[in-house]
């Protein structure tokens, strides 16, 4: 019966140090995401300046740019996935990974090979178990990306878009990330970084129209600086979301997986003073019955 | 007089924004001063420095790495790579 009681009173203290975890977990997660919004919202001054620069030379000329003109047949298409480095984070990851385990597919359906760029040990962890081929991948700092990163990763994906299809190179490039929408609605989501979509906007009011620019030195070479800055500059922002999304998703689970340890805490704790009660019972019980085997 | 209204932002965060008499920056092609009433201009920034008069206070310097600005209605944008303000800039910001 002794026996009872002290397993119980494991559980009850090692679920009582793991809750000790996901409440702390949760804490840093909650003042992280903080922050991250915060960066979310700083990076977009810097956002809306080229995406408007980049309209402007769009709808201004008549641009014959290899980064918006549409290959005439797509053989190979590179995908971006946005994932997380650490797990503890709900299905954080795993919707992203099945995001674009999709739009493989539907790639694939399409007759095109896929190249995978990975960002987040998650994403390496997933391919690496599945032996499946990835070109690059870049680990380390998801909750909190680097400018340089999302840099370097523009750069090796421009690259590969500037190499021809037989050499290896892509001819259009998605990108698979978790956007955040609020503290509890994050959406995996697929965007096509290139080629470039510019939308022509309807002549709307007289305020906005943009003014004829001049251009320095020529509308080329601003476009040549522009683009590469503009597809920069969307990754950065995707990654500064994802990390937003990876914050809230990690409290939300350690939120539940706190709540499920007090819960657990509570059932032990009373399946414990069950057992310490029925002991004291049974020992009464003998007691009481030798009493009365000697008195008779 | 009219006043330019001056923007910098760099690719994770805002710089400095604020009134100015007189902006001056490095193109590509050389060096461009833009005064008030300059007419809309989108250009590419070499690395080099910023100088911004401001309406009041003293001159602001600005190092940057390249990138571009625009300039539309007296609204001047900058946008930078990596952008670092110099000395005295301090006094400027609002």
């Amino acid at each position: 019966m002794g026996a009872q009681i002290r397993v119980y009173r494991q559980k009850i203290s090692s679920t009582t140090s793991m809750r000790k975890i996901f409440k702390a977990m949760e804490l840093i997660a909650t003042s992280r995401i903080g922050k991250a919004r915060a960066r979310v919202a700083a990076s977009l001054p810097y956002a809306n300046a080229i995406t408007r620069a980049v309209s402007a030379v769009a709808t201004q000329s008549e641009i014959d740019h290899p980064l918006t003109t549409e290959p005439e047949q797509i053989r190979r298409a590179a995908v971006l996935v946005i994932t997380s480095d650490r797990g503890l984070a709900g299905s954080y990851s795993a919707s992203v990974l099945k995001q674009a385990e999709g739009l493989t597919e539907l790639l694939h359906a399409e007759g095109k090979e896929v190249k995978a760029y990975l960002i987040g040990r998650k994403a390496q962890a997933y391919f690496d178990f599945r032996s499946r081929p990835y070109a690059r991948v870049w680990t380390g700092g998801t909750d909190a990306p680097e400018f340089e990163t999302a840099q370097e990763v523009g750069t090796a994906l421009l690259e590969d878009f500037a190499t021809s299809f037989e050499e290896g190179g892509v001819d259009e490039i998605h990108v698979v990330y978790t956007r955040f929408k609020s503290m509890v609605t994050q959406e995996p989501l697929v965007i096509r970084l290139l080629p470039l979509e510019v939308v022509e906007q309807e002549a709307g009011s007289e305020s906005e129209l943009l003014p004829l620019y001049e251009f320095e030195p020529e509308t080329e070479q601003v476009l040549d600086a522009l683009l590469p800055r503009y597809i920069e500059s969307r990754i950065f922002a995707a990654m500064l979301q994802a990390a937003a999304s990876e914050l809230a998703a990690r409290q939300r689970a350690m939120k539940s997986a706190g709540d499920n340890a007090t819960d657990l805490i509570k059932k032990y704790t009373r399946l414990r003073n069950t057992a310490r009660q029925a002991e004291i019972t049974q020992e009464l019980s003998e007691i009481v019955a030798g009493a009365d085997a000697l008195a008779s | 007089m009219a006043e330019l209204e001056v923007e910098i932002v760099a690719a994770d965060h805002f710089v400095w924004s604020g009134a100015a008499k007189m902006v001056k920056a490095r193109t590509s092609d050389g060096e461009i001063g833009i005064l008030p009433g300059h007419s809309p201009l989108l250009a590419i920034m070499a690395e080099g420095e910023l100088a911004i008069q401001p309406v009041s206070g003293d001159r602001i310097s600005v190092a940057v790495d390249g990138g571009f600005f625009s300039v539309d209605n007296n609204r001047v944008v900058i946008v930078a790579d990596n952008a670092q303000l110099g000395e005295a800039a301090t006094a400027g910001i609002r």
